[in-house]
């Protein structure tokens, strides 16, 4: 393969994401881990694989991710420029980015030609980011490649009120302890998650288009109850765990 | 009670020039040697040392000051021009705070008082200033013992409270002058009710002093007190120039003076230099930092802890704020100070200080700074502590944003480094940084 022109890295919280793209953008290999605290030999590991699916080596690097700083990239972004770049990329459309991360939620308002025009973000607190639905999953032990088929067989849906991690994870044990099926709660939780992402969108004119990034966009469950939560028709970027890192390689295309 | 004066009168007039001027010849010697600081800022400025004198001569004067002088504790906002006029030393408590912050003190200054069940949720400089009288520790050597103490409820209504377990625990009187919060303009019934506030406040404050308020020297020092409020005022509007000769966060500290010292001929000879080396930069072209590119509106208090590290991140991008909320709000309630109408005048000054004012208001202060500055960009500091100057602003956020300036809300603290996410915080500057072209 040849052509690759510009690598992204996106160290995340919970994934460790690499793309080689071309000069027009395209993604021509990609890198997937979940993150490894010696991000340095993650990084070489990553850049290894990547030259040898491309056969190109020494490419100017972008990096973005919580862990960028320590990459010694070209050119360090943040992770809101890199998915606002790279959902833009994608789709050429203004409107609403959502990345539900593993350890903070953004929602991203994109202008006509890709700007960011503004943010809002949930880092203080787990309640709204993937980390929430993973604690509760986990307490469920419903596997994560298995919510689909929980949502799917849910008969309806089963309120949960809290969004606080701690608070949410008692009031489950209790449902389950209640009888409640737990096709019923999982679908509960996502749709708690939902209204909580979609608290962060506050008033946006109508007709707006919500877009979604993150490795959270794969999960069906969450894209159906976000579509019923927000003020406007949601789609998913394509490739959606790519989204930073593609964002980041296109900062470093000459 | 003479020996104790004479301390107080040599510590307060002579003792800190001389030690300070000690000190200054020695890094001036130094410096010759080690050349100037380089880095994202511009030289620093002179009066920061002047500055420091100041502030150190104050303090220092403070721990002689009790038996020597009534000693009153006030809140920053407070009508002050009486007790000037019957010469107490006054200790701002806020202003204490704020050096407890700078000094990271407030961590541990406040977990003194929360074992005493005061909550987190309070302000960090009412932690900062209870818990220093719990733990027996302040980075100031020692604050004199008040005889009376002083509160204005125009900035919060924490004040009330804060100053109400001082005066239990001093047990000393307690003068609250109440502002009821304005809309708009100070109706004629608001500004009545203040000034009979004020009339008991000279009562009080005689009767402590032992003499009464006489009305030439309260003339006077309104006169000091609008003179000065004119000269900080000036001082902010040389940063019209590009560049700016210095930078918000330098205004921060420099504001100690219209704060703490206000109606006094020291504050005003201190401003009347400041404006002088101000001047100066402009018309040398020398900036508060090195390559100013982008310029920014500052809202809401500090964060004292971080400032540094937060205006190296400004600066190494271009970026300096050119006007904040915070600085003006000194420069604007001073002015409708008017001798010739001592009381009114002081009671309409002291309602229309700008935390007790309305959103309108503050939006259109803020965008006028904007304007006025050619600021395209505005950060929003969300204080835990502070709630009357945060609240609000998501929306004022949102009205900027209309009127063209890309605008942050940034969370964090001006005293508690608990309530603050270093990471967090540089990545959405960061993230902000990036919407500049
Ligand atoms: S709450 Fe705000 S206005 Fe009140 S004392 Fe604290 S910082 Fe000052």
């Amino acid at each position: 393969m040849s052509g690759a022109a510009a690598i992204g890295i996106d160290a995340g919280s919970t994934t460790f994401k690499a793309v080689a793209i071309d000069g027009g953008g395209r993604v021509l290999a990609r890198f997937l881990e979940p993150s490894d605290p010696r991000i340095g030999e993650q990084a070489v590991r990553a850049l290894d694989a990547l030259s040898t699916k491309t056969g190109k080596t020494a490419l100017p690097v972008g990096a973005t991710g919580y862990g960028r700083k320590r990459l010694g990239a070209a050119r360090e972004i943040t992770e809101i420029t890199c998915h606002a770049r790279g959902a833009f990329f994608g789709t050429g459309q203004p409107g609403v980015l959502v990345d539900i991360g593993g350890q903070d939620t953004k929602v991203i308002r994109l202008g006509e030609r890709g700007e960011v025009l503004d943010f809002a973000m949930n880092d203080k607190c787990a309640a709204g980011t993937g980390r929430f639905l993973e604690v509760i999953l986990e307490r469920l032990r419903v596997p994560l490649e298995e919510v689909a088929a929980y949502m799917e067989r849910a008969a309806g849906s089963v309120p949960v009120t809290s969004t606080c991690t701690v608070f949410a994870e008692s009031e489950v044990v209790s449902l389950v302890a209640r009888g409640e099926p737990v096709e019923g709660i999982v679908k509960g939780l996502h749709m708690a998650l939902a209204l909580r992402v979609s608290s962060l969108v506050g008033t946006v004119p109508a007709g707006v288009r919500f877009l979604m990034s993150g490795g959270v966009a794969l999960n069906p469950g969450m894209v159906a109850a976000l579509s019923q939560t927000l003020p406007g028709p949601l789609a998913v970027a394509p490739d959606p765990q790519f989204t930073g890192a593609l964002g980041a390689a296109l900062s470093v295309l000459a | 009670m003479i020996g104790r004066r004479v301390s107080y009168e040599f510590m307060s007039r002579v003792a800190v020039p001389l030690l300070s001027g000690a000190k200054g010849w020695r890094r001036r010697l130094l410096s010759r040697k080690g050349g100037r600081r380089t880095g994202p800022f511009g030289p620093p400025l002179e009066c920061a040392r002047k500055l420091k004198e100041l502030t150190a001569r104050h303090y220092l004067a403070g721990r002689y000051a009790d038996g020597a002088v009534p000693v009153a504790w006030v809140t920053s906002g407070f009508p002050v021009e009486a007790l000037r006029s019957l010469r107490f030393h006054t200790v701002y408590p806020e202003n204490h705070g704020a050096i407890c912050s700078v000094k990271r003190l407030v961590p541990e200054l406040s977990e003194a008082v929360e074992r005493e069940g005061y909550s987190r949720d309070l302000c960090g400089y009412a932690r900062a200033d209870l818990g220093s009288l719990a733990a027996g520790k302040t980075p100031v050597g020692r604050l004199p013992r008040p005889d009376l103490l002083c509160c204005c409820t125009n900035i919060c209504q924490t004040v009330l409270y804060w100053y109400r377990a001082l005066a239990d625990r001093f047990r000393v009187p307690l003068v609250v002058v109440d502002t009821p919060f304005v809309y708009g303009d100070a109706l004629p019934h608001h500004v009545a009710y203040v000034v009979d506030q004020l009339r008991e406040l000279a009562e009080v404050a005689g009767r402590i002093a032992g003499r009464p308020v006489d009305s030439a020297g309260l003339v006077e020092s309104m006169r000091l007190a609008r003179e000065g409020t004119r000269l900080w005022d000036e001082c902010l509007r040389t940063s019209l120039a590009r560049p700016s000769p210095w930078t918000g966060f330098d205004s921060f500290f420099h504001l100690a003076p219209i704060v703490a010292m206000r109606g006094t001929g020291e504050c005003n000879a201190y401003y009347r230099m400041l404006l002088d080396e101000l001047k100066d930069r402009v018309a040398r072209g020398v900036g508060g930092i090195e390559n100013e590119r982008v310029r920014l509106l500052w809202d809401n208090l500090p964060i004292w802890f971080h400032l540094r590290d937060l205006s190296t991140l400004l600066a190494r991008e271009g970026f300096n704020v050119v006007c904040t909320t915070y600085a003006s709000a000194w420069a604007e309630a001073g002015r409708r100070i008017d001798p010739a109408d001592p009381e009114g005048s002081a009671a309409r000054a002291y309602l229309h200080v700008f935390l007790n004012r309305d959103l309108p208001h503050r939006l259109s202060l803020m965008k006028r700074l904007c304007e006025e500055y050619g600021a395209t960009g505005a950060i929003l500091h969300s204080d835990r502590s502070c709630k009357p100057y945060s609240i609000g602003q998501i929306d004022l956020k949102d009205r900027l944003v209309e009127a063209g300036v890309r605008s942050l809300v940034l969370e964090a603290d001006h005293a508690d480094p608990r309530a603050w996410s270093a990471e967090q915080a540089d990545n959405r500057l960061r993230a902000f940084m990036e919407r500049f072209p």
